[in-house]
């Protein structure tokens, strides 16, 4: 309850600052002060120090694993302002603004994270969602970033809907918004109605985290938007959608996975299969990452797809390894002024601190082992195997992680094997300090990644 | 403890080495870390203390898996072998220069302990890390200081092998979750029942792991290219020792996991095999490329060992193991002359070469002795492995034996045709000037000529080491 309440707050906080501090380069210090108040809210939330110490009727359900993931997301959120704070404030005039919509999202995914009430969920959707489709527009004068915010509207209101029909649909079966009791739908009760309902539901969702085939939004809006709230909304965003979806069909379907399990099957092949084709033919790196975005939700979605004891821990490390590696590389990315591929030719030999975080962050996104991203995907395989079946889809989604590495690899290839003048970074000594921290939590999390996963039982 | 110092050793040298920018200060640094591994099993082999060879410590217990190192018989030979390569390769190759030396030597020593950590690994996962793990410096000592198109080949041969590691992960997470306490040390994989269909599927999947790295016909395609376009060190590194990380996991993993589907396909696999020498075989004669001609008959002779694993007899078992070090000792010697003639010359072609004997008396009396050992004649090295092999064929199948007979007559004939046109005969304008090889050169060629004797003469000692290794795969099969 902390999180959700003080993020609000801070949000409220962040647009009245603005009127008050006319420095501009003030807000990323006011942010940094909030997230750093959301993380020791959080660890309160989870050693159950709450200020309102309230369920809400049961409406909110305070989960080890719900908590312990918004700690990943706010551990996120501070590397996020750290690295990419100043480029926030570069969008527009109203630098107080976005950060205070990025608070509200970050609002949003508490709701998400910890529901125990399908309006809740929706909620908290809505929450996360409102806020990015004016982040995506916020660079008022870039055509192309209007359009996207556009189409992102339109897209997400309609998935939107799509999502409430579905809930009522589920609310007819059971006759009431909790999840406990569409847990409890007996077999007499569960009709057509019920598949249409946890089907629509299950849409929507695989909307919001770009699944395919409802991704066709993902490659124009992370395009489109400025390079910083694209990686804001690629990591963050995406995790924080990505538990409502595991909590949802943990604790309220997990018992009826004969009627969803082949279209999560499906929907994740083909996620796996048109984000990583797709990416391999893209010529700028913000779009390889958009479509790499989608890849890695494919991957994301075996844990909702396994559902047991594994797809917890698998979807908090991959949260981790994912957010941690995307949310470095966009902070280089967004530095550079050519996002081609040969734009980062010759790095290494400019800058090669940066070029060596850069590869692990890819080797990381690739799954090599000694890194975050083997271990996440270990997991959720290894999730997927236990069950026992479609064995058929591991395979397959193991070729794909070789088809990514075609395209990760390209860019240490422009790095270190090609020549190249590549462009003057402003980089800082802080900058590329944190870098270095973000390295290092990538590696030790790839050899021991018992430090994060055991949280979910000891404290 | 000698099992982790084999791995640690380079590691942590290799660490260092990235930031030993001065000239010349990585190569000597490495060549001294090397040393210090050569010592450290030197030591273990004389000491011929068995049990402090092997290393287990706690690693992620809730996984089942443990950083445990087992040291048998064909797994301390292999380690030797890397120990013994690598101060080789970097004697021979003192004289080359490359750019940033401190990260190519860094590299090179990184590899080495991935390479190490292959043939010790005795827990599932720990083995595929350092699988994967060996994998990466390799790929960018190739890339960054390979041939004209180094990045291409490179990366071909990195996908093809990543795609075979990644569907052996699979096997590998499957047999997990059979065992017994849910764990990844060898022993509960070992014990593990599966039925017929499941070995069959599950030996595949490993199979062509382990098939795409040796490589066995007819996954090879991405080696000449490798070999040819990477640096002739990391050459040596790759057909030396990277190949036998496919051959080796064959022995500790493939065979004794799955005992009846290495029965019921011991001929689609031998018969590959086979084919893939004498195949080989046929394109080496074409080649006018030194490298290329031994990277062909490299495939040959890997396919001879690869056959032999899959026969179940003694001779072939043991044939094939004694043929893991003396392949490497025979072609790191091939690769060291390739390496000296295309520093002087700047050419590999045998077509622009010819008449070095004259004026490079010793590098041609050494390359001779290294070329019969690869032709496998008495009294070298290789004839004890190949006898034994061509005994195990023979007795599995007269008809592999004979296919596969051609090979070797196949390989005098390159071999020697390549000594006869690079060596003998006149000079030309190019090899007119030509001076015999320095002191540190000469001794990197004697310490290989020295083993191929050693060998080929007193084998019993490579015997005794390996027989454990031989008998616990036989005894499976029983």
């Amino acid at each position: 309850m902390n999180l959700i309440l003080l993020s609000a707050i801070w949000g409220v906080v962040m647009m009245f600052s603005g009127l008050f501090l006319n420095s501009k380069s003030a807000a990323k210090t006011v942010a940094l002060v909030g997230a750093v108040a959301l993380l020791i809210g959080n660890l309160f939330d989870l050693s159950g120090k709450m200020i309102i110490n309230s369920d809400f009727k049961g409406m909110l359900h305070y989960e080890r694993f719900g908590l312990l993931f918004l700690t990943v997301l706010i551990l996120a959120l501070l590397i996020y302002i750290l690295l990419s704070g100043k480029d926030v404030e570069a969008v527009g005039k109203h630098s107080f603004e976005y950060f205070a919509l990025i608070f509200f999202v970050m609002s949003g995914a508490g709701l998400v994270a910890l529901f125990n009430n399908l309006l809740i969920l929706f909620i908290g959707i809505e929450i996360v969602s409102i806020p990015l489709y004016i982040l995506t527009g916020s660079d008022k004068r870039n055509l192309k970033g209007n359009e996207a915010a556009l189409k992102y509207f339109l897209m997400g209101s309609f998935s939107t809907g799509i999502l409430l029909m579905g809930i009522a649909f589920l609310y007819g079966a059971a006759g009431s918004f909790q999840v406990e009791r569409l847990a409890a739908i007996t077999s007499d009760n569960f009709t057509a109605f019920t598949t249409v309902g946890i089907v629509m539901v299950m849409v929507a969702l695989a909307f919001k985290v770009s699944a395919a085939p409802f991704h066709f939004w993902t490659p124009d809006v992370y395009d489109g938007a400025p390079t910083v709230f694209t990686s804001f909304m690629a990591t963050i965003v995406k995790a924080a959608i990505f538990i409502g979806f595991l909590n949802l069909f943990t604790n309220a379907f997990a018992g009826k996975a004969d009627t969803w399990k082949l279209t999560v099957a499906v929907i994740t092949a083909l996620t796996l299969f048109i984000g990583n084709i797709t990416a391999v033919y893209q010529q700028s790196v913000k779009r390889m990452l958009a479509y790499s975005s989608i890849a890695q939700a494919g991957f994301m979605l075996f844990a909702v797809f396994a559902v047991n004891d594994l797809s917890k821990q698998g979807l908090l490390l991959y949260a981790a390894a994912y957010c941690f590696a995307t949310i470095g590389i966009f902070a280089v990315l967004v530095k550079m002024k050519d996002y081609t591929f040969e734009g980062f030719n010759g790095l290494a030999k400019r800058q090669p601190l940066v070029a060596f975080v850069l590869t692990v962050c890819f080797l990381s996104l690739a799954g090599i082992p000694l890194t975050a991203g083997f271990f996440a995907k270990y997991y959720v395989l290894a999730a997927a195997v236990k069950t026992g079946t479609y064995l058929w889809l591991v395979i397959f989604a193991v070729l794909m992680a070789a088809v990514s590495v075609y395209y990760y690899f390209r860019v240490i290839q422009a790095m270190y094997f090609k020549d190249g003048e590549a462009q003057e970074l402003e980089i800082t000594a802080p900058f590329k300090a944190l870098l270095v921290v973000v390295a290092a939590v990538v590696v030790v999390l790839g050899v021991y990644p018992s430090l994060l996963t055991n949280m979910l039982f000891f404290f | 403890m000698i099992a982790l110092l084999m791995i640690l050793v380079p590691l942590i040298g290799g660490l260092v080495s990235f930031f030993l920018k001065q000239e010349n200060k990585a190569k000597l640094w490495s060549f001294v870390v090397s040393l210090v591994s050569l010592a450290a099993i030197s030591y273990s082999l004389v000491t011929g203390n068995e049990a402090g060879r092997s290393f287990s410590a706690e690693w992620l217990p809730q996984l089942g898996a443990s950083f445990a190192l087992k040291m048998d018989g064909a797994s301390t030979l292999l380690c030797l072998l890397s120990a013994l390569a690598y101060p080789v390769i970097f004697a021979s190759t003192w004289k080359s220069t490359y750019a940033s030396p401190n990260s190519f030597y860094g590299l090179m020593l990184l590899a080495q302990a991935g390479i190490v950590g292959v043939f010790l690994a005795a827990d599932g996962l720990l083995f595929y890390f350092f699988w994967e793990l060996a994998l990466i410096p390799v790929y960018f000592l190739c890339s960054k200081w390979g041939g004209e198109k180094r990045i291409a080949v490179t990366f071909k041969f990195f996908i093809y092998t990543f795609i075979g590691s990644l569907l052996m992960l699979v096997g590998l997470l499957y047999m997990y979750f059979q065992t017994a306490d849910g764990s990844f040390a060898m022993d509960s994989l070992y014990a593990v029942k599966l039925s017929g269909d499941q070995q069959t599927w599950l030996f595949w999947l490993f199979f062509i792991a382990f098939a795409i790295k040796m490589p066995v016909f007819p996954f090879h395609t991405w080696q000449p290219d490798a070999y040819e376009q990477s640096p002739t060190a990391v050459t040596m590194v790759l057909s030396a020792l990277m190949v036998k990380m496919g051959l080796f996991a064959v022995v500790r993993w493939l065979l004794p996991l799955f005992p009846d589907a290495a029965v019921q396909f011991d001929n689609v696999v031998i018969g590959l095999s086979v084919i893939g020498m004498v195949y080989a075989s046929i394109v080496a004669m074409q080649q006018d490329d030194l490298k290329r001609l031994i990277a062909y008959s490299s495939i040959a002779h890997i396919g001879l060992m690869s056959a032999a694993l899959f026969v179940n007899n003694e001779s072939g078992l043991q044939g094939a193991i004694i043929q893991f070090f003396s392949h490497g000792v025979n072609v790191l010697g091939m690769w060291i002359v390739v390496e000296l003639i295309e520093r002087k010359f700047g050419t590999r072609k045998m077509s622009e070469l010819g008449g070095l004997a004259q004026k490079a008396p010793a590098l041609t009396i050494l390359l001779v002795i290294v070329a019969l050992a690869n032709v496998a004649l008495p009294l070298t090295n290789a004839f004890i492995g190949e006898f034994l092999m061509f005994n195990g064929l023979f007795k599995f199948n007269v008809w592999y034996a004979a296919v596969g007979g051609l090979s070797i007559i196949l390989s005098a004939i390159y071999t020697l045709r390549m000594i006869q046109k690079v060596f003998y005969g006149n000079e030309n304008a190019l090899t007119a000037n030509n001076t015999d090889i320095s002191f540190i050169e000469k001794a990197a060629l004697a310490v290989i000529v020295v083993a191929i004797f050693v060998m080929g003469v007193y084998p019993s000692p490579v015997f005794n080491l390996t027989k454990d290794t031989a008998s616990f795969i036989l005894g499976i099969f029983k």
